[in-house]
């Protein structure tokens, strides 16, 4: 227990939050809570540390919130960052019902958090960034008009220019976006490579939104004529050209020349794949290519040549006169000299594709040329503020979530060890429990009695033999309009731990897939998907080995909302 | 709640090591922390880390590194927080905060850190409380000498005047020696702001943005409570804060938001522009604010670039001209220019217009330093250069003036000492009482402010 001052209340506030008894008591209780609020002689680690028990406390009612949030208001304008941090993350889990007061807190606290991000402590600096970043997920226009808060200067190490570039990325707005891709253009010539690179990929995020001064200031670059410059221009253009189509007119014209300057494996992959896509837009494409097959036998990079095989492929397809000749000394090559496995099969299987027919390859070699529906499912929408408000003022933001994850999983591992003394905090092994705890409880019914366990892929015959064994269980009839992915669709039910065992093409008509999940007491659930033509509804058919309605139950409410969530993707 | 604090030398040597949970690892924790740090990979954050369930998370500061390890999921920020005061309380108590004097003061350093935590919580930070608790007097190096003049650092005060301290004279242990009473009672208080300026190619202002903080370090001998001192701090009566309040009839000096630490009595703040306080020894930070976008003087430097390049034979000529805008009587130090080169620069021929400058190329850049610059002078440089360059398109050999990519942002670090960017001045500073047996407190009042990024796009 930290030193709080030698006060009396202490102790009670000791006794309060460790003892079951005067919890029980509620009045008794918030009591003893305003009476710590109160106190007065509390130095910042104090603060800090009471603002951290009271996060146990759940008000009873409406009235009782806000005389708490009243009563802890001078906190936030408390001259310790780690104070105003703890506040607002109290307030932010009390006020979880109202989101109005919420926004309310994050603008205040964004004084501090801005004074933070300008402090001479670089570590605090990276910190505060990482909870501006946070913050922005949930509100993009929180910071827009303190971008200039944001500009890297040169003396500042790189991991806090990268944060910046981070956040620059996030909170570009229709009035700043002039002034940010400004100076966001500045870095993209600075002396550290990975910077100006990370400064470039940031303008290449931006342009998801706005394309045309983005493409501009791309084009601009290319002219530089520095490899490591042109390398991540030419991957920035792939990526956008797949994300948003219109700009594929100007990135067409930009790419002539930049061959000279791109020597690293991920900068020639991208350049080969946009010639083959897009070649007949390009009006040297195949010249280019032509380059490329001439000096294959130096090339080093396997992938290279794989991407080399394709592109030269399609351009083919689309050009064939000047390509013939090109591509079959490329196949030649491939096949006879090759010694590389996967670039041979590679070659020998386009060898065999072509000799079934051109119309064929056509079929299999052009796909959907750009997919804009892709950055939906990269980015989604803003999170709500409840998401993250339990993480606010904790190590998460730092790691970032997806190295938290990796994180907390190894460390679970390690506290499963029977030997290791048990080192969990006083918050954790206290009898209250923590309310975000509670809510886990709550949820465990649920989630306790269907737990999907993850990659148990059946074989075909296997599932055929069982499905045609069982009866069916359950059948249901979901709204469903329009054309979809199965690919999303397949992705999102792979999150959850449904495995697709087949489904048919996306547009034919009628359209099936077919479906298996097995949870961890080994109970399988096959299940067959249906749209009829003409049909505005999907059919779902479920079956299950074992005859256990609850677990039955949790599967179709978990399989609803993955349907659910795609068709709002769509629409 | 902390596992492990330890302190490496920017080496990585160990210099203290204190386990207060027992829970985890031994002694090699630091020497893990060390080879964690030096082979992250170039993108990633080195401030917090993470190893086998224990998160190391460390600031740096002159030169150490101030590490603890934890295994919960704590807060940042007052982890950061607790690093850097405990760097502010090794410099109290050791004189100032560096690899020898560490290694010098082990065993006071132990002592205090045994104060501070207690199995890994925070017990107490304040000087005062822990005054009373610390045994072990500092070893310091040298004795203290008024007229040590070998580092005439940051403040980079004129010495020889008698009204100014040496900047050595706060880097001495805060507690005295019981036995030497002879130790002058000596209160500090430093106004120092941070000058972020950004400046567009065409000279229009885009970006300003002022940091400032009032920071006292007392030395006064504290009495055992109802003897100790009360300090007044009287700020420009003009002073005001946020945009719509106006006060006086001149124009004010204004800042956007203030903070006070939590020890600061405001009661004549409102009326009188007074702070009143008791002051801790040690260090503190009185009052901290922001300023930004408008600045009621002119800034202190204006860059008048211009470059011609001939593309043809890759000859570049840089010609700056640099005008300082302070008063006739002020002046700055330190100015060193910071000018990075396209990629490939060779060789530089300067012609610089005062022999005390410097010039040279240093890491694709062009440095260029000028000790000191007086107000309202203006200081010129020209420099040549050869850029072998790609072997562009030879079209147009002309000479043009379009820059060459990869030239510039210019940057500027400067120091103005006895000048405060915002126009904040510390009106008086006056004590309460007589420390009885010694004469007056001397009170040094400093004003500086110095660059933290001061760039001109050209």
């Amino acid at each position: 227990m930290p030193y709080l001052g030698s006060e009396d209340v202490v102790k009670e506030l000791k006794k309060a939050l460790c003892n079951p008894h005067i919890q029980a008591d509620r009045l008794r209780y918030r009591n003893v809570i305003q009476r710590v609020i109160r106190m007065s002689k509390l130095d910042q680690w104090g603060q800090a540390e009471v603002l951290n028990f009271l996060l146990r406390y759940q008000p009873r009612s409406e009235e009782e919130l806000f005389d708490i949030l009243n009563l802890l208001d001078s906190f936030l304008k408390s001259s310790s960052p780690g104070v105003v941090m703890g506040a607002t993350k109290l307030f932010l889990i009390l006020a979880k019902m109202s989101p109005h007061v919420q926004t309310d807190v994050l603008v205040r606290v964004k004084g501090p958090l801005l004074a933070a991000c300008s402090s001479e402590s670089r570590e605090l600096c990276f910190v505060a960034l990482c909870h501006v970043r946070q913050i922005l997920h949930s509100l993009p226009g929180h910071f827009s008009s303190h971008y200039k808060k944001f500009f890297c200067s040169y003396s500042e190490p790189h991991y806090i220019k990268l944060q910046k570039v981070e956040v620059l990325c996030e909170l570009v707005s229709d009035e700043n976006v002039q002034q940010v891709l400004e100076e966001l253009r500045g870095y993209c010539t600075d002396v550290s490579a990975d910077f100006a690179q990370a400064a470039i990929f940031a303008i290449g995020g931006i342009a998801r939104t706005y394309t045309d001064q983005c493409v501009q200031i791309l084009t601009e670059l290319l002219g530089l004529r520095q490899e490591h410059i042109t390398t991540v221009v030419v991957q920035t253009f792939r990526d956008l050209v797949w994300l948003c189509p219109q700009c594929t007119e100007a990135v067409c014209q930009a790419l002539p020349g930049c061959e000279e300057n791109i020597q690293d494996s991920e900068g020639k992959q991208a350049l080969i794949w946009l010639l083959g896509v897009h070649g007949e837009r390009i009006p040297n494409a195949p010249y280019v290519l032509e380059d490329f097959v001439e000096n294959v036998k130096s090339e080093t990079f396997p992938a290279v040549k794989m991407e080399l095989l394709t592109a030269s492929l399609r351009l083919f397809l689309s050009r064939p006169a000047e390509c013939q000749d090109m591509l079959g000394r490329l196949l030649y090559y491939c096949i006879e000299e090759e010694k590389d496995m996967a670039v041979r099969d590679r070659g020998l299987f386009y060898y065999r594709l072509l000799l079934v027919g051109i119309d064929e390859v056509k079929r299999i070699l052009c796909s959907p040329k750009s997919d804009p529906t892709l950055g939906l499912l990269e980015d989604p929408a803003e999170r709500p503020v409840n998401s993250w408000a339990s993480d606010f003022n904790t190590l998460v933001p730092v790691y970032g979530k997806a190295h938290w994850a990796t994180i907390s999983k190894c460390q679970g591992a390690e506290r499963c060890d029977p030997e290791l003394p048990k080192t969990s905090s006083f918050a954790a092994s206290g009898p209250l429990i923590p309310e975000e705890n509670k809510e886990r409880v709550q949820e465990l019914p649920d989630s306790g009695a269907l737990m999907l366990v993850p990659n148990r892929q059946l074989t075909a015959d296997y599932f055929e033999k069982t499905w045609l064994s069982l009866k069916v269980a359950h059948q249901q009839v979901l709204p469903w309009r329009g054309e979809f992915h199965p690919d999303t669709l397949q992705m999102a039910l792979q999150v959850v731990n449904i495995q697709t065992i087949a489904m048919s093409r996306a547009g034919s008509r009628p359209w099936k897939a077919y479906l298996s999940a097995q949870d961890d007491t080994g109970c399988l659930f096959l299940t067959e998907l249906l749209l009829e033509p003409g049909n505005s509804e999907m059919q779902i058919s479920v079956k299950q080995n074992e005859a256990r309605t609850e677990t039955l139950n949790s599967f179709i409410s978990v399989l609803e909302t993955v349907i659910g969530t795609i068709e709002e993707i769509k629409s | 709640m902390i596992s492990q604090f330890f302190i490496l030398s920017s080496k990585g040597d160990p210099l203290i090591y204190k386990d207060f949970r027992g829970d985890s690892g031994g002694r090699d924790v630091a020497e893990l922390f060390y080879r964690k740090l030096t082979g992250l990979p170039g993108d990633e954050s080195p401030v917090v880390m993470h190893h086998h369930g224990r998160h190391f998370i460390h600031i740096r500061h002159s030169g150490l590194y101030l590490v603890v390890t934890t295994s919960e999921n704590v807060s940042p920020f007052s982890l950061l927080e607790l690093l850097s005061r405990l760097a502010t309380l090794l410099g109290d108590y050791c004189g100032s905060l560096g690899e020898g004097t560490i290694s010098r003061n082990v065993a006071l350093v132990y002592e205090l850190l045994d104060e501070v935590l207690d199995y890994g919580y925070v017990q107490t930070t304040s000087t005062e409380m822990l005054r009373n608790f610390i045994q072990t007097e500092a070893v310091v190096s040298k004795p203290f000498s008024l007229f040590d003049l070998s580092s005439v650092g940051l403040f980079g005060a004129e010495t020889q005047q008698s009204k100014v301290a040496p900047s050595s004279a706060a880097s001495r242990p805060v507690l005295s020696s019981r036995s030497d009473q002879s130790q002058k009672n000596e209160v500090f208080l430093d106004v120092v702001e941070r000058l972020s300026v950004l400046i567009a190619s065409n000279g229009s202002l885009l970006k300003v943005d002022v940091q400032g903080e009032i920071r006292l370090k007392s030395f006064l001998p504290s009495g055992s409570g109802e003897a100790s001192a009360e300090m007044r701090i009287g700020l420009t009566e003009e002073f005001c804060v946020g945009k719509s309040e106006l006060r006086g009839y001149g124009p004010g000096i204004r800042v956007d938001e203030v903070s006070f630490h939590s020890s600061v009595n405001l009661d004549e703040f409102e009326s009188h522009r007074i702070l009143r306080l008791q002051p801790p020894q040690g260090e503190l930070t009185v009052m901290r604010y922001q300023l930004s976008d408008d600045l009621p003087s002119p800034l202190p430097f204006r860059l008048f670039p211009s470059v011609q390049w001939d593309r043809g034979s890759g000859r570049l000529q840089v010609y700056l001209k640099l005008r300082c805008d302070l008063l006739s009587k002020s002046q700055a130090l330190n100015v060193r220019l910071h000018l990075p080169l396209p990629r490939g620069v060779v060789s530089l021929s300067q012609e610089l217009s005062s022999p005390e400058q410097k010039a040279e190329l240093a890491e694709g850049a062009l440095r260029w330093d000028l000790p000191r610059v007086q107000g309202g002078s203006q200081l010129s440089g020209l420099f040549q250069m050869d850029v072998p360059g790609p072997p562009g398109p030879p079209s147009h050999g002309l000479s043009t003036s379009a820059s060459p990519l990869g030239l510039g942002p210019a940057s500027l670090s400067f120091e103005l000492p006895r000048h405060t960017c915002s126009g904040l001045q510390v009106r008086f500073l006056r004590l309460a009482f007589r420390p009885c047996g010694n004469a007056n407190p001397h009170k040094w009042v400093r004003h500086l402010s110095h660059s933290d990024a001061y760039v001109i796009r050209i």
